[in-house]
């Protein structure tokens, strides 16, 4: 990758050091591709263009836990042992001392007790899992409510998909290895699950437990699934959900002279590298803090898997809670035909899953057949811009959280100080009411919202300053150092700033808000006025148009955070507001949140 | 690359977007200088960082010989990949050109590109043309077989014979099995008081899954439901057994609480009713738990008076046909 690696990038290397470095480049560059001929394809790999946003990090946390639940799980494999055998336990924690366990159980307690920095990787490796497993679900929502698994990005999404069940199957699985007296409830609860599906279940429970519960292979089976077949798909699928990344490019977010034929970011080479590279360790820094100060799954605490014994409160990770959730809701209903039955457990936890998975699967086509849009999208949606998928998600992400309420029913009846029944029964009728709730009060915002161009963005503070020349100009507020840093000054505008400043429009654009002292309502919506027109590029901005032939930069539309001074937008945003403070407090948040509520009232 | 300490600040030329990959230092001054206002704090900053992580290796080698500590390796591994990380970040983000830079997007798709891909498709065309179209289903056919008889070797992932006799459909529980405890010892009548409860098993099988019951007393006189006087025969001095397998997903039903005569099974929170043959009281549990008919020996130790009536456990397929 450092082809060119001579050019330490652009600080310290100047002058005749800058030509040696690139001399030395140029030879080893030529060396590598007389033989491999990777010149160009290096080049076109430098040069890739990852857009700006927060947003697009939280797929690389999810990258980067898999490698560390790779890393780490790899120096667990050389001492774990996958064998229900059981042995006595010997060990340096006292408790179990002389206790019958399984090897599987009894090694674990050696990873935790005896290994060197055995305790922090193995930590490390659950925590990494419950990160990967939650940047996921975190990044599907991203992609979901930006509406990123548009054309053409359909295949990358179904891929991710498969992606998160593999992870969740897996998470299962790696839970389950130690043999401990919570997750060997979970394998007997599992096994009842796969014996309940119609025609295969008794032959799909076996084969994966080695014969009829509690079977004698289920350890080694799992095993081999867990560090070996599911790994290696997902390694193969995240090759290909990268590889299809590359070949689309990133979709990006509207604004900084995004275009649907173009991409606005930081380059591969040298700054995008340095930056995720250091995410990369960043991730690595809170596992391993999570690992070692933050105590997860303490099996020695649980003691080893008796058949006869079970504990009450027990909860999965929260991956599988959902499931176990659905499990509790469900009403004791069995299903039978002559001579067969359908087994309860088949509906929570076969069929609503496989019902979820695949309206997921199906998503990206559902909405383009019923919308009839075929078109390519690289440009990213905010969730208010469609308020029937954002209310579809959300409602969907409700149903998630009554169902993983459900998990924990006994918790929640215990600490609310009621009956199992009454919550159970609350929860049943959540599990409809909830997520319509959720979903009309989203989609009602996002139509709120939307209805406003200002809403959400913070006010910018202006202060009018007289000229040499005698002219009185509005400009912004100094703000805080660190602010500035961070965003001023990192993120330049592509807008001719040297363009001169004779013109002072924005006191020409500020008595439009606020000419007499009109009452609160009217100004508001007077301010929202402005800002709506102001949404069309260099309109309202006389001082700082784009040069011409320049792209003109959009306003404001920044998600979380406020806008830049630079943009024309917001300028005329910050005049009115600044006018219309001569009314009052009320105008001042004319392109804030504010605005929203203002407009609600005068219309 | 312009002199990223002095000039190309902020604002003194043209800053368009930079297009990727360019060499035009001059026009792009300003998107290739640094995204630092004060580069040498900066400096100092990532340089800060690089030491304290270098400083926390030492540390993790002195906790390292003294047979480590899971916090102090944890807090320290914090600092090391932090410093690392933050100082790296910190690089790239204040030290690197600041950009903008633009990217015009490949267009993936052309129609000439799909014509001539689909012309070289049909150029294989006559290889598959008349008869030789059999040969192509040929093959494709020994591929299919070729894939079915590689998964034969599967089967020894289970036990042979072991489905034959499938899963849960039969206990060791037979007419005249004497009731043990987890260690073997046979139950008498008098070891348990009324409102008291016991995991037991069929004698020498105390490790079986299966087979585990739940022995309560709930008193001490037959009890049967009023619709079902034929169990009254089940309970000797009040003692009644149940399967421990939930009929919901299998957890064992350990809870008995005697003031309540009720059982609860803590995974899915499934409540029987004792007195009423197990019958479901609440939760998901779809079957009451079999009912393991009992009797007294002539020593007075409880015995099987025959096996489960039922398959005991959750529901599969062909539970109905059993």
């Amino acid at each position: 990758v450092t082809l060119i690696n001579g050019r330490n990038g652009p600080v310290g290397v100047r002058g005749q050091a800058a030509e040696v470095g690139k001399k030395a480049a140029v030879k080893q560059g030529k060396d590598i591709d007389e033989r491999l001929g990777l010149a160009s394809a290096g080049r076109w790999l430098l040069n890739y263009i990852f857009p700006d946003h927060w947003s697009f990090m939280l797929g690389e946390i999810a990258l980067y836990s898999f490698i560390i639940l790779l890393l780490t799980g790899v120096y667990l494999a050389f001492f774990f042992v996958d064998s229900a055998h059981e042995v006595i336990y010997h060990g340096s924690y006292i408790p179990l001392q002389g206790v019958k366990v399984s090897e599987a159980y009894a090694s674990t307690i050696n990873i935790s007790f005896d290994i060197r920095s055995g305790m922090v990787i193995r930590q490390m490796h659950h925590w990494a899992a419950l990160i990967f497993l939650g940047a996921i679900g975190i990044h599907m929502c991203r992609i979901f409510f930006t509406g990123a698994f548009r054309k053409p990005r359909e295949i990358n999404w179904t891929i991710g998909l498969t992606l998160m069940i593999l992870a969740l199957a897996n998470g299962f699985f790696g839970y389950s290895l130690p043999d401990d007296l919570i997750s060997g409830g979970g394998l007997r609860i599992a096994y009842s699950v796969a014996e309940s599906i119609p025609f295969v279940g008794t032959w799909v429970a076996e084969f994966l437990f080695g014969g009829a519960y509690p079977g004698s292979q289920i350890l080694s089976h799992m095993y081999v699934l867990h560090v070996f077949v599911v790994p290696l798909i997902i390694l193969g699928l995240l090759g290909a959900h990268l590889g299809i990344i590359m070949r689309q490019h990133h979709s990006q977010f509207p604004g900084k002279g995004a275009t649907e034929t173009n991409v606005v970011g930081t380059p591969m080479w040298p700054g995008y590298m340095a930056k995720s590279g250091g995410y990369f360790f960043m991730t690595f820094a809170v596992t391993a803090a999570l690992g070692g100060l933050a105590q997860i799954n303490p099996i020695w605490l649980f003691g080893p898997y008796d058949p006869i014994r079970i504990s009450t409160f027990t909860q999965p990770d929260w991956y599988i809670g959902w499931l176990d959730g659905a499990l509790r809701l469900w009403p004791n209903w069995e299903t039978h035909f002559p001579g067969h039955m359908i087994p309860n457990v088949f509906y929570p936890a076969v069929l609503l899953p496989g019902l979820i998975f695949n309206i997921l699967y199906v998503y990206p086509f559902l909405e383009a057949k019923l919308t009839g849009d075929k078109a390519y999208h690289n440009l990213l949606q905010r969730p208010r811009d469609v308020p029937g998928r954002a209310a579809f998600g959300a409602g969907f992400l409700a149903l998630f959280a009554v169902l993983l309420l459900g998990g924990s029913e006994d918790v929640i009846a215990v600490a609310f100080d009621t009956s199992v029944q009454a919550v159970v029964w609350s929860l049943r009728i959540g599990c409809f009411v909830i997520p319509a709730i959720v979903a009309a009060v989203t989609y009602l915002l996002c139509k709120e919202l939307s209805a406003v161009p200002s809403a959400g963005k913070r006010p910018a503070g202006n202060v009018i300053v007289r000229g040499v020349d005698g002219g009185y100009s509005a400009q912004p507020a100094q703000r805080h150092p660190w602010e500035l840093e961070l965003h001023e000054e990192l993120e330049p505008a592509p807008v001719d700033v040297t363009a001169p400043k004779t013109e002072p429009a924005l006191v020409g654009a500020a008595p439009r808000a606020s000419r007499g002292p009109a009452p609160a309502t009217s100004a508001a919506s007077a301010v929202v006025q402005s800002t709506a027109e102001s949404e069309i590029p260099g309109v309202r901005m006389v001082s700082r148009q784009p040069a011409p032939g320049q792209p003109a930069p959009r306003s404001g539309r920044s998600l979380f955070f406020h806008r830049r001074h630079g943009g024309p937008g917001q300028e005329a945003n910050g005049g009115s507001a600044n006018g219309g403070s001569a009314n009052g407090g009320s105008a001042n948040g004319g392109s804030s949140g504010d605005g929203a509520s203002g407009d609600g009232d005068s219309s | 690359v312009s002199d990223p300490h002095g000039g190309a600040g902020r604002g003194e030329s043209g800053s368009a977007a930079a297009p990727v990959g360019t060499t035009d230092t001059e026009t792009y001054a300003a998107q290739l200088s640094v995204a630092a206002r004060h580069p040498r704090r900066v400096e100092i900053l990532v340089g800060a960082c690089f030491i304290l992580a270098i400083l926390s290796v030492f540390a993790l080698g002195w906790i390292f010989t003294q047979r480590g500590n899971p916090q102090i390796e944890g807090a320290m591994l914090f600092v090391l990949f932090g410093g690392i990380g933050f100082g790296m970040a910190a690089w790239g983000k204040y030290l690197m050109p600041r950009g903008p830079f633009v990217e015009e997007r490949e267009v993936l798709t052309s129609p000439d590109a799909q014509q001539a891909f689909a012309e070289t498709l049909t150029r294989g065309e006559v290889a598959v043309e008349g008869r030789r179209s059999f040969l192509l289903k040929l093959l494709l056919g020994a591929m299919a077989l070729m894939g079915a008889i590689l998964l034969f070797p599967l089967r020894s992932l289970t036990p042979v014979g072991t489905s034959a006799d499938g899963p849960f459909y039969k206990t060791e529980w037979k007419k005249g099995s004497l009731v043990v405890d987890e260690d073997n010892k046979p139950v008498h009548y008098d070891d348990l008081a009324v409102g008291g409860s016991l995991t037991v098993f069929p004698h020498g099988y105390t490790d079986s899954e299966d087979d585990q019951t739940l022995l309560i007393r709930a008193g001490t006189t037959p009890v049967a439901p009023p619709d079902q006087p034929e169990k009254l025969d089940w309970s000797p001095m009040g003692y009644l057994a149940f399967s421990k397998v939930c009929t919901h997903a299998g957890c064992p039903v350990g809870q008995y609480e005697a003031e309540l005569q009720k059982l609860l099974c803590p995974c899915h929170e499934s409540t029987f009713s004792v007195l009423d043959g197990a019958a479901v009281v609440f939760g998901p549990a779809p079957r009451p738990l079999p009912q393991l008919p009992l009797m007294l020996d002539s020593d007075g130790y409880l015995r099987a008076r025959s096996s489960y009536g039922e398959p005991i456990g959750p529901g599969f397929w062909y539970r109905d046909a059993l």
